[in-house]
């Protein structure tokens, strides 16, 4: 299938505007930390500053007896809690520097600042661990006691396909390689906030907040205020960007606030400093990847063979989750019949890993697709050859050892980005260059599984109901995040029941308007998610059809709609308005509304071997980027980027757009600038000032190619694409400093040290 | 604490407050005149999200003290629509899908709309040179720039 433009819909495939633009742009849409309630106290945390010890003995008598403090709270408050992160809203044992050790509500948040200062606390401070070599190294302090050797257990997966040994006795050239990626901070540009509302009548807790997840969220402040869960209700908030981050940490400030909410019966703001929603959030994981991979001289790999272990930090944000993906792609887009891989967290006294766009795939496609090439360069053959005679094709086995049935156009994909950027000519001029400043090129490809696959539940459902005037409001558990999520359901509901988009209202998620309907992650939001929207709006169209056929005096088999007007099928002109149907089927006491649930397949895959369905299906990538290197300071300019993504159906072209280029934006920071910097756990690295995300003045040229293909898997076809968009970026661009310098960066980020000098001056001169 | 009286124009109205010598911009109009379109998202004046036009110029209203407004004609988002009309830029953002998660596109407004009202012909790269002191995480900046240079081009 070709470049986006081949299918037929009415609503889809169209760059329709974004449902809530108009309310943004007017400054109107209300985010967290702007809602204000009567009454309101603001709330505030203290951390501990250390990376790793015991409260011995804390103080809170002259911060309670402040004028305007109403309360104070430490972990001995807090007996039954478990948490759902397994760290706590309050603690008594430091385990990384943001660990809070009390938390205050006060009438101001200058108040809630004097408060905190006058908390007393005695620390016995321990010793830690902070890389991933000095948390496995023998005799190690533990950062948990129920984890020995600090080795993270649920979070090992691997993957067995054929007998590597074996492979590699077939193999004339075989190398092995060790990569490094470093701490990522999702830098969302709006901070944690959230607003606790009591309610004295019936006892609920109210929670209007900046969560990506709420339905995960109301688990924490159900377990803080030891209440039903039917108590507890959480009201997303108009989201300013998550990326994977606001899930744990916003469970913890709802809880954190929900407690003070309840302790005061007074509503009780947080809303965190840039600061402290850099110490308190996930972040993404380093990993430290070591390959052995091995090719017949004419180029075809026999095995792979690989050990992955990621930096949890302190706590396990989805590390056992993640690991699972990491283990499926780390093969990468290849088929090859021998695998062995390994991967497995380990924990440190470092602010803590989660998730974060890619949710593993931009570490481990830094690494094996500079290997890819490597491995060409050893063999002497051209990386684009290499490339295609080992890719994934349809048909083909992958690592885990699942069929592709449904298409695979990587090759296509592949060729279309080489040519239109003049990767082969470009490739051969740049190695050849004189002057300080060098220019190079690079490509990287790239697959991912859609949703959540073997890795957990993918089921969700939707409500639709029709409205007497025509209108109709739609409604999901899964969340606008900023993606679009709402514009793209809106759109789904609208092709399928033939109603123009502007008549379709997303409510947005108040967890006690719609069932659990699992996270908004994993880029399922549209692939998955919208499935149960589908079903619920295809059952709906069907219900009112009835009422349609019997309005045009015809047979329901020959009505048929088209925006917003039902026609009978032979005489177009015999029609009547969907707004006159509606009415008629509510004062007729018919069904107005129907909530459907979708379950996904069982994909039947053995997580002791590795081996099995991991996804329904896979998205394929491919990015071509173009580097000027100044050699004389390690300055890597990155001066264009191409980015060819097969999306299945383009639900919305101009959304789709949007996320590529943001996709480029975040893996550019990733390769060259972005880096969390933590000495013995302490963060330097606390705001926009020194952790560097790209600005207008730093984005390269871009163009998009969306390819989209006939895969029977996902809503309408369509797949994955937020986190593709980033994924491949970091590795192309490594590439292409390769193909300008001749040097391999293998650890990130590609900064001056790193390109000038070949090694950081800091963090023990990696 | 003695408080500081301050005459200024918020959105072309009078407005008097009463602010305390170390109460900033941007929380003066976030809490006491409800601007929230007014977004804080580093407090260092890093990330642009909370910018106003000051008499013409693009401002971080974190780094700016309320009692320093004295006189000033200080215009945020919500004053960029003009009699229920859409401002130009507003307009443009929204058909070139110009914003994603939307938290700084109230600073970019601002600071696009302080750029065009002193640059008659901005090139692509001046634009980006324009909007530079304001981040985004989501967008990449690729239809911000589409949407400013079409303003940009229509006001040839």
């Amino acid at each position: 299938m070709p470049l986006l433009g081949s299918k037929n819909y009415d609503y889809l495939n169209k760059p329709v505007p974004r449902v809530d633009a108009l309310d943004k742009v007017l400054g109107r849409a209300q985010y967290a930390a702007d809602l204000k309630f009567p009454q309101m106290l603001y709330g505030g945390m203290l951390r501990s500053g250390l990376s790793h010890a015991k409260v011995a003995k804390i103080d809170v008598a002259k911060a309670k007896a402040m004028d305007g403090v109403f309360e104070v709270l430490t972990y001995g408050d807090l007996k039954k809690a478990k948490s759902w992160a397994n760290y706590m809203y309050i603690t008594d044992t430091v385990r990384y520097v943001g660990d809070v050790v009390a938390i205050v509500a006060a009438e101001t948040p200058e108040i809630v600042q004097d408060a905190l200062k006058a908390i007393q606390v005695e620390y016995q401070e321990l010793p830690g661990v902070y890389t991933i070599e000095e948390a496995l190294a023998k005799d190690a302090p533990l950062v948990h006691e129920g984890a020995p050797d600090n080795i993270f257990k649920e979070s090992h997966f691997p993957v067995r396909k054929g007998d590597v040994e074996k492979g590699f006795a077939q193999c004339e050239v075989i190398i092995e390689r060790e990569y490094h990626t470093q701490y990522i901070e999702h830098a969302y540009i709006e901070p944690e906030a959230c607003v606790a509302v009591p309610d004295p009548i019936d006892g609920t807790m109210t929670v209007f907040s900046s969560s990506q997840n709420p339905y995960f969220t109301r688990r924490y402040v159900a377990d803080i205020l030891q209440c039903g869960m039917h108590k507890v209700r959480i009201v997303q908030q108009t989201l300013g960007g998550s990326f994977g981050g606001k899930e744990e940490g916003v469970g913890l400030i709802a809880g954190r606030a929900a407690i003070l909410a309840q302790k005061t019966g007074r509503p009780v703001k947080i809303a965190l400093t840039r600061e402290e929603s850099i110490l308190e959030s996930s972040k993404r994981h380093p990993f430290r990847l070591k390959y052995k991979i091995g090719a017949t001289r004419e180029g075809k790999i026999m095995a792979l063979e690989a050990e992955l272990v990621d930096n949890s930090g302190a706590y396990n944000n989805q590390t056992q989750f993640m690991n699972f993906r990491a283990a499926v792609h780390t093969a990468g887009v290849y088929e090859i019949p021998n695998v062995k891989v390994d991967v497995v967290g380990v924990f440190t006294n470092n602010i803590h890993s989660g998730a974060m766009r890619g949710y593993s795939s931009p570490q481990i496609i830094f690494a094996q697709e500079q290997l890819i090439e490597e491995l060409a360069e050893e063999l002497g053959m051209n990386p684009i050859e290499f490339r295609k005679l080992n890719a994934l094709k349809t048909g083909s086995l992958t690592a885990t050892s699942q069929e592709l049935v449904e298409p695979v156009i990587l090759e296509e994909m592949i060729d279309t980005l080489v040519q239109k950027t003049e990767y082969s000519k470009k490739r051969e001029a740049y190695k050849n260059q004189s002057g300080p400043k060098k220019r190079g090129i690079g490509i990287a490809t790239c697959f991912r599984g859609c949703g959540f696959g073997a890795e957990s539940v993918d089921a969700s459902g939707a409500t639709v109901t029709a409205l007497e005037d025509g209108t109709v409001i739609i409604n999901s558990g899964l969340v606008e995040n900023g993606q679009g999520l709402k514009t793209a359901y809106s759109q789904i509901a609208a092709e399928v029941l033939g109603v123009p988009v502007e008549r379709i209202h997303f409510i947005g998620v108040d967890t006690h308007s719609i069932a659990d309907c699992g996270m908004t992650v994993a880029s399922r939001g549209t692939v998955m998610g919208s499935q149960a929207m589908k079903k619920a709006a295809g059952e709906l169209k069907e219900i009112l059809k009835k009422t349609a056929a019997e309005m045009l005096n015809t047979h329901v088999d020959k009505v048929d709609i088209k925006d917003g007007v039902y026609f009978e099928v032979p005489n177009p002109k015999n029609k009547v308005f969907f707004s006159d149907v509606c009415n008629k089927q509510l004062w007729s006491g018919r069904q107005m509304s129907v909530f459907a649930w979708y379950e996904p397949k069982n994909l039947n895959y053995d997580h002791h071997t590795g081996q099995g369905n991991a996804f329904p299906t896979y998205s394929f990538g491919c990015v071509v980027a173009e580097v000027e290197v100044d050699t004389e300071t390690g300055y890597v300019d990155v001066l264009n980027v191409a980015a060819g993504h097969d999306v299945g159906t383009a639900v919305n072209p101009a959304l789709i757009k949007g996320q590529i280029y943001g996709g480029i934006a975040m893996g550019m920071g990733f390769a060259i600038t972005e880096e969390v910097e933590v000495n013995k756990g302490k963060v330097g690295t606390l705001n926009l000032d020194t952790y560097i995300i790209p600005t207008s003045m730093d984005m390269p040229q871009m163009s998009t190619l969306i390819f989209e293909c006939d895969d029977k898997e996902g809503t309408y076809g369509a797949k994955s694409l937020g986190e593709p968009a980033t994924e491949a970026v970091g590795a192309a661009i490594a590439n292409a400093i390769y193909n300008a310098t001749g040097r391999r960066i293998r650890q990130l980020p590609a900064d001056l040290e790193k390109v000038l000098l070949g090694k950081s001056l800091r963090g023990g001169g990696k | 604490m003695e408080k500081i009286k301050v005459n200024m124009k918020v959105n072309s109205k009078p407005v008097t407050v009463e602010v305390k010598p170390y109460a900033r911009l941007l929380d003066v109009l976030r809490e006491e005149l409800g601007l929230t379109g007014t977004k804080e998202g580093c407090g260092i004046g890093e990330c642009g999200a909370c910018t106003v036009i000051i008499d013409g110029e693009n401002v971080n209203s974190c780094l700016v003290l309320a009692a320093s407004m004295e006189g000033k004609e200080i215009t945020t988002i919500e004053g960029m629509a003009k009699d229920g009309r859409l401002h130009p830029l507003q307009d443009a953002f929204i058909r070139h899908n110009a914003l994603q998660c939307g938290f700084c596109t109230p600073g970019l407004l601002m600071s696009a709309k302080a750029f065009l009202d002193k640059n008659q012909n901005p090139t692509r790269e001046d634009i980006k040179v324009g909007i530079s002191g304001n981040l985004c995480r989501c967008t990449g900046y690729e239809q911000v720039v589409d949407a400013i240079e079409e303003v940009a081009n229509k006001n040839d």
